[in-house]
C-alpha cells in the first residue's frame, strides 16, 4: 500500500480567499471512521446541492446495466448520491442509501417521484443478507481511506445478493493522464481533491469570499487494484473496464464467498 | 418509506443480523400517506417470490391493516386475480410510512423516520 503521507491538497492552498478542511494529527491509519467523517461525509453534507447540479446524466455503461435486468429485479444503490440511476429503469425496485442526509434529501424526490431512500453506511447496511438480485456503487468505494475497508465495503455489497446476483462497482482511476487533473501510472493513490463552490456576488456579505474550496479524500484505483479487492473477499469478477477515468466491474458472489 | 421496502431492512448492527428476531423491523407510532401510483402488475408479480411472506403479515398486522391471508398467492393466483392484485399493489407500493420509527426486535434500537426516510447511521456505541 502507498504510503498516506501525501494526502494532502496537492498544491497548498495560500490564497486567503480559500477556506480548506485542515489536515491535523488525523490519518486513515489511526482512526478511519473519523478520518472519512472529516474529509468525505463533511464536505458532501457542505455541497450537496451543488454537487447535485453538477450529476445529473447517468452513464451508459451504468445505464446499460439497469437496463438488462429483467423487470421486478430487486436492488440496491449504496452511495446513491443524488439518486440518478433510480430513474433510469422503471421496472426495477430500488432501495437506495448513501450515508450523507443531505444527498439522500435529494435522491428521495430526484425526478420528480418518490424513491425509496434511506441514510446508511455502506458498511454497514440495514438489508437482510442474500436477498438482492443486483447492486450499483458508483463513486463509493474510492472515499474509503483503508485498504480494508474498501475490501469490507465490496463484501457487504456482495453479501446482500443472491447467488446469482450481480454487483456494478465504479472508482476513480489513477490512470488519468487525459485528464486535467493529471494524475497518472506510478504516482500517488491518497490524494484530497478540491471542490470549489462558488457564489453569486449578490447577497454576499461585504468581505465574503465568493468561492470556497473544500478538500475530499480519495484513493485512486491502480489497474487491476478493483479486480484484486473483489477476489480477496471472495468475490468473482464477470465482467471490467475503464471508462472516462474510472475503473469498473460487474461481480459477484465466489463459491468461496463468506459474509461479513 | 413503502410498505414493500420493510420487507428488505434489518438492524444496521451486525451482531443482529445473525438474530431471527431482527428481521423484520417493527413500526412504531408511525404515520402511514398514501400516492397513487400507476401499477405496474409485471413487477409486482416478479417481486413476489421475493418477499418473506411471514414478515410481511408481521408488519401489515402492526401497522393495523387487514389480516393478509396466511400463505402468498403463487404467480398464477395473482395473475388471474384483480383483485388481490390491486390490493396488493396498495398496500405493498401506495401505503407509505412518512414518520416514526423502527425498532430492532432483537437490540431494541429505534430508527426514525422523517419525511418518509429512515436513518440507520448507528450512535458509536453499536457500531
Amino acid at each position: 500500500m502507498a504510503p498516506l503521507t501525501a494526502a494532502k491538497p496537492e498544491e497548498p492552498l495560500t490564497d486567503s480567499k480559500q477556506t480548506s478542511v485542515t489536515l491535523e494529527d488525523d490519518s486513515p491509519q489511526a482512526a478511519p471512521e473519523s478520518y472519512e467523517e472529516k474529509h468525505v461525509h463533511a464536505v458532501y453534507s457542505q455541497i450537496a446541492s451543488h454537487f447535485s447540479h453538477t450529476r445529473y446524466k447517468p452513464w451508459p455503461i451504468i445505464s446499460n446495466f439497469l437496463l438488462s435486468l429483467p423487470s421486478g429485479s430487486l436492488g440496491l444503490d449504496v452511495g446513491c448520491g443524488n439518486g440518478k440511476y433510480l430513474l433510469v429503469n422503471p421496472n426495477l425496485y430500488i432501495i437506495a442509501s448513501d450515508r450523507s442526509s443531505e444527498l439522500v434529501s435529494i435522491a428521495s424526490t430526484y425526478g420528480d417521484r418518490k424513491n425509496e431512500t434511506v441514510v446508511a453506511d455502506g458498511l454497514r447496511l440495514p438489508h437482510p443478507r442474500g436477498v438482492f438480485d443486483f447492486a450499483i456503487s458508483i463513486a463509493v468505494v474510492h472515499h474509503l481511506s483503508t485498504a480494508e475497508r474498501r475490501r469490507e465495503a465490496i463484501r457487504s455489497i456482495l453479501s446482500m445478493l443472491t447467488t446469482t446476483g450481480k454487483a456494478m462497482i465504479y472508482a476513480w482511476a489513477l490512470e488519468q493522464k487525459d485528464s486535467r487533473r493529471g494524475w497518472d501510472e506510478g504516482g500517488e493513490q491518497d490524494v484530497m481533491v478540491p471542490w470549489v463552490m462558488k457564489k453569486s456576488k449578490k447577497g454576499l456579505a461585504p468581505g465574503e469570499p465568493n468561492e470556497t474550496t473544500y478538500q475530499r479524500y480519495y484513493h485512486l484505483y491502480r489497474r487491476g487494484e478493483l479486480e484484486d479487492d473483489v477476489a480477496i473477499v471472495g468475490g468473482k469478477v464477470l465482467e471490467g473496464g475503464y471508462e472516462k477515468d474510472n475503473w469498473w466491474c460487474i461481480c459477484g458472489r465466489g463459491e468461496e464467498f463468506a459474509e461479513c | 418509506m413503502k410498505v414493500l421496502t420493510l420487507n428488505f431492512l434489518t438492524c444496521a448492527v451486525k451482531a443482529c443480523k445473525s438474530s431471527t428476531s431482527s428481521f423484520p423491523l417493527h413500526p412504531k407510532e408511525c404515520e402511514l400517506v398514501s400516492d397513487s401510483i400507476v401499477p405496474n402488475p409485471a413487477l409486482l408479480t416478479n417481486i413476489l417470490p421475493r418477499v418473506d411472506w411471514s414478515a410481511l403479515i408481521t408488519i401489515s398486522t402492526e401497522l393495523g391493516f387487514p389480516t393478509l391471508p396466511p400463505t402468498a398467492p403463487t404467480i398464477e393466483e395473482l395473475q388471474s386475480d384483480e383483485k388481490m392484485m390491486a390490493e396488493l399493489h396498495t398496500l405493498l407500493l401506495e401505503t407509505q410510512i412518512s414518520e416514526g420509527s423502527l425498532v430492532c426486535g432483537n437490540c431494541g434500537h429505534e430508527y426514525k423516520i422523517k419525511e418518509g426516510i429512515a436513518n440507520f447511521l448507528l450512535p458509536n456505541h453499536l457500531v
